[in-house]
């Protein structure tokens, strides 16, 4: 089953290399991983999207726990969360397509009229995957998304 | 008060009451080796390899309760450390390691003896530290044994360019230590405690199950012994776990697993509740787990999370110290006032008297034939009346000296259980003699172990350590020879000597005492010299029964119900 955790770090140097050496020495499985400096500079925050069985997750949130720069962490599939990354597809700029980008919500950042466009849509990231389902690939010149970031709804926040 | 980077390491280590430290110098050490030349808090102690060092750190730490301390240069100095890092960290003992680094503003330039040595020992420590400013010195060398030696112990490295060595700043002391995202719990849930109490009450067929945690745990060895004399449970212990019960109290059933006791491994799997204490369920302990220990209840008891339902399900988790969790339970149990149930335990015990009636590790010993090695084992266990500290190195005789050297004490059998590491036991014998000098030190290794460093020999002349080498020679790599035997047809591809030393005079250039013994007569008159008075180490060649075998013996993945006796 897929898993979302989020992980509050102490931001020193190194702190990346920990966790996927975590991950590539235990053989678990990153799909995705996002990192960036918090309000608080001594901490940074990891959203990190993984797979396995209860037994395989149970094990990987207790690793991540024993690494020594580890603040917290937390499981927020089981929970009701928002999850939201980022895509940018740069696309030949042909016929209706960048109307029906933006019909599903997308931006267009870059343009140069009948030439190339660039749509950036941020988004769930099954929405993310709607919208690349939806685009014909061969009028993709180039893709890019982020894992996405999470937090649980409601006014408890997850901090130090 | 202003420092140099190698006076405040000097003054961290005094003051976090470092008595010895074991090492090797070279080019990126040499301000600290300079600051160590010119101060008398600590004594070093001069290795021949830094894997040794490594070891001797281990050793030492298991003997004295105190945290191993090493130094070694940057690069190769470093590299060779590792095996040691790995071989601490996998046993949980608390071993910090300095390692000298090329000067920061050279870092990253493939320098000479440049090696990203945070970057190797990574996944070989618990953690580790690059120091970039002298001002952080002091604070992470208390960080360094702070987090080596709490919660489950491991080898931390700090790695020190060279130029911190000579860079000053004011010196502080940090009193405490404090980190926010590292804080191991200690004591036990308090509902957890009182849940396992009651199911040791209620248990028909209980086993108490002990490993290296009893060791980390000072003191806790007697509290064990209390839990198993008051609910009247048998006890095994893992390799880690050897000494945590006298080897003759009546509760002991000996140690489990691959080359465990056939009681204790019939025990396991017919128990309806199994307490593990400060163990991890080791592959080498549970056989297949899909049969092992399979009508348990399983309570686990352990300072790491992560070793807890990793393996083997628990029914019931304990995190926490193992000495105090123990403590908790006792009061516990006083407190509930229960007794266990008597009339069941009865017949839990007669079944156990039956499986040792097999008497499994019996040996025939002919007065003509070839030594046996477990003879040998049971001879120095005898002249020593138990009370040696025994270090070993890993094959077959490191089996032989767990199964036959009936252990009175904690703290007492320094092998490496969790790496295997062939090379551990010498210098771990180093480091023991630095942390008992006055106690009889034995190790018990093989023809192909003691040459991984062998060179020790000349550590422990140099310090006149009165150690005692017992070397079983079958001239095999008997434990890999056994595997081939029983697994691959007996094709011994690469598994002997055509070429060993002579190593009673190989012993004697080394400067201590060589003997050699081909029958049991010159076994008895060597040990008889070696255990008296000596000057140095006394090294004893021994011609043991060349194609002898590890019993019983479970294969690797049958069950523990599964086992070989002969
Ligand atoms: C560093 C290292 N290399 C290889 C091994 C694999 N190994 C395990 S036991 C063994 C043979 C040990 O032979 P010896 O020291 O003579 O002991 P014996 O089994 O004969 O008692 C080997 C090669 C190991 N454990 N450690
Ligand atoms: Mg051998």
């Amino acid at each position: 089953m897929r898993h979302t955790i989020t992980i509050l770090v102490e931001n020193e140097f190194g702190v990346l290399t920990r966790i996927a050496g975590l991950f590539s020495a235990r053989g678990y499985n990153i799909e995705t991983l996002n990192v960036a400096p918090t309000l608080d500079e001594t901490v940074s925050r990891l959203t990190l999207v993984t797979y396995g069985d209860d037994k395989i997750i149970e094990q990987i949130k207790k690793q991540l726990n024993k690494l020594i720069p580890v603040i917290k962490t937390e499981d927020i599939s089981h929970m009701v969360h928002l999850e939201r990354g980022m895509l940018m597809l740069k696309m030949i700029d042909a016929g209706e397509r960048r109307q029906a980008l933006q019909d599903a919500g997308a931006h267009i950042i870059d343009h140069d009229e009948g030439n190339y466009f660039i749509a950036e849509f941020t988004g769930a990231p099954e929405a993310i995957d709607a919208i690349l389902e939806q685009t014909d690939a061969e009028y993709i010149i180039e893709m890019t998304r982020t894992g996405p970031v999470g937090m649980r709804r409601g006014s408890k926040g997850f901090v130090v | 008060m202003q420092m140099t980077g190698a006076e405040i390491f000097v003054e961290c280590l005094k003051r976090e009451g470092v008595e010895v430290i074991f090492g090797y110098p070279g080019g990126a050490v040499l301000p600290i080796y300079d600051a160590i030349f010119q101060q008398s808090h600590f004594k070093h102690i001069l290795v021949r390899h830094e894997q040794a060092a490594l070891h001797a750190a281990n050793g030492y730490a298991r003997v004295s309760g105190k945290c191993g301390v090493s130094l070694v240069t940057s690069g190769p100095g470093a590299t060779n450390a590792v095996t040691g890092l790995a071989d601490s960290n996998a046993d949980s003992i608390p071993n910090v390691c300095f390692t000298g680094q090329v000067p920061l503003a050279m870092i990253g330039t493939d320098a000479f003896q440049e090696a990203d040595i945070v970057g190797i020992t990574r996944s070989a420590t618990k953690h580790n530290f690059l120091v970039k400013k002298v001002e952080d010195l002091a604070l992470t060398i208390r960080q360094a044994f702070h987090i080596a030696t709490t919660g489950r112990p491991g080898s931390v490295v700090v790695d020190i360019p060279k130029d911190i060595g000579f860079a000053t700043c004011d010196f502080v002391w940090p009193e405490e230590v404090n980190m926010r995202s590292y804080q191991p719990k200690t004591s036990g849930h308090a509902g957890q405690i009182k849940k396992a109490v009651r199911a040791m009450l209620q248990a028909k067929r209980p086993m108490l199950y002990s490993g290296g945690g009893i060791m980390n745990a000072r003191g806790s060895a007697a509290l064990l012994k209390t839990l198993a004399h008051q609910l009247n449970a048998p006890v095994t212990n893992t390799l880690m776990g050897l000494g945590g019960i006298p080897f003759d109290d009546k509760h002991f059933v000996g140690m489990l697993g691959m080359h465990g006791t056939y009681e204790a491994n019939m025990a396991v799997s017919h128990c309806d509740l199994l307490v593990s204490i400060g163990a991890r369920f080791d592959d080498r302990v549970t056989g297949r787990l899909d049969a092992f220990a399979p009508d348990a209840k399983v309570i686990h008891i352990d300072v790491d999370p992560t070793s807890i339902s990793k393996n083997v399900r628990a029914d019931l988790p304990i995190v926490g110290d193992v000495g105090i969790v123990l403590q908790q339970i006792l009061d516990e149990l006083s407190h509930q006032g229960g007794v266990p149930d008597m009339e069941a335990l009865k017949i839990w015990w007669q079944q156990i008297d039956e499986w040792r009636e097999k008497d499994c590790l019996h040996v025939e010993q002919s007065d003509e034939g070839a030594i046996k090695p477990q003879t040998v084992i049971r001879k120095v266990h005898d002249i020593t009346g138990g009370n040696a500290i025994v270090t070993t190195d890993v094959g077959q005789h490191q089996m032989w000296a767990a199964q036959h050297y009936g252990l009175k004490e904690p703290h007492k059998f320094l092998t490496s259980g969790g790496l295997g590491t062939m090379g551990y036991g010498l210098p771990a014998a180093v480091g023991a003699a630095m942390a008992a000098p006055d106690e009889p030190i034995v190790v018990f290794t093989g023809d192909a172990s003691i040459q991984m460093c062998i060179q020790e020999l000349a550590t422990a002349y140099q310090y006149r350590q009165k150690i005692v080498v017992v070397l079983l020679n079958n001239a095999y790599m008997g434990m890999v020879r056994q595997w081939q035997e029983m697994f691959h047809e007996s094709r011994f591809s690469h598994s002997y000597f055509d070429s060993l030393p002579d190593f009673a005079k190989l012993a004697e250039a080394y400067g201590g005492v060589g003997l050699r013994a081909d029958t049991l007569d010159e076994l008895d008159k060597a040990l008889k010299t070696a255990f008296a008075a000596q000057e140095s180490f006394v090294f004893i060649d021994i011609a043991v029964a060349k194609e002898e075998n590890v019993f019983p013996m479970v294969p690797a993945g049958a069950a523990l119900n599964e086992m070989v006796l002969a």
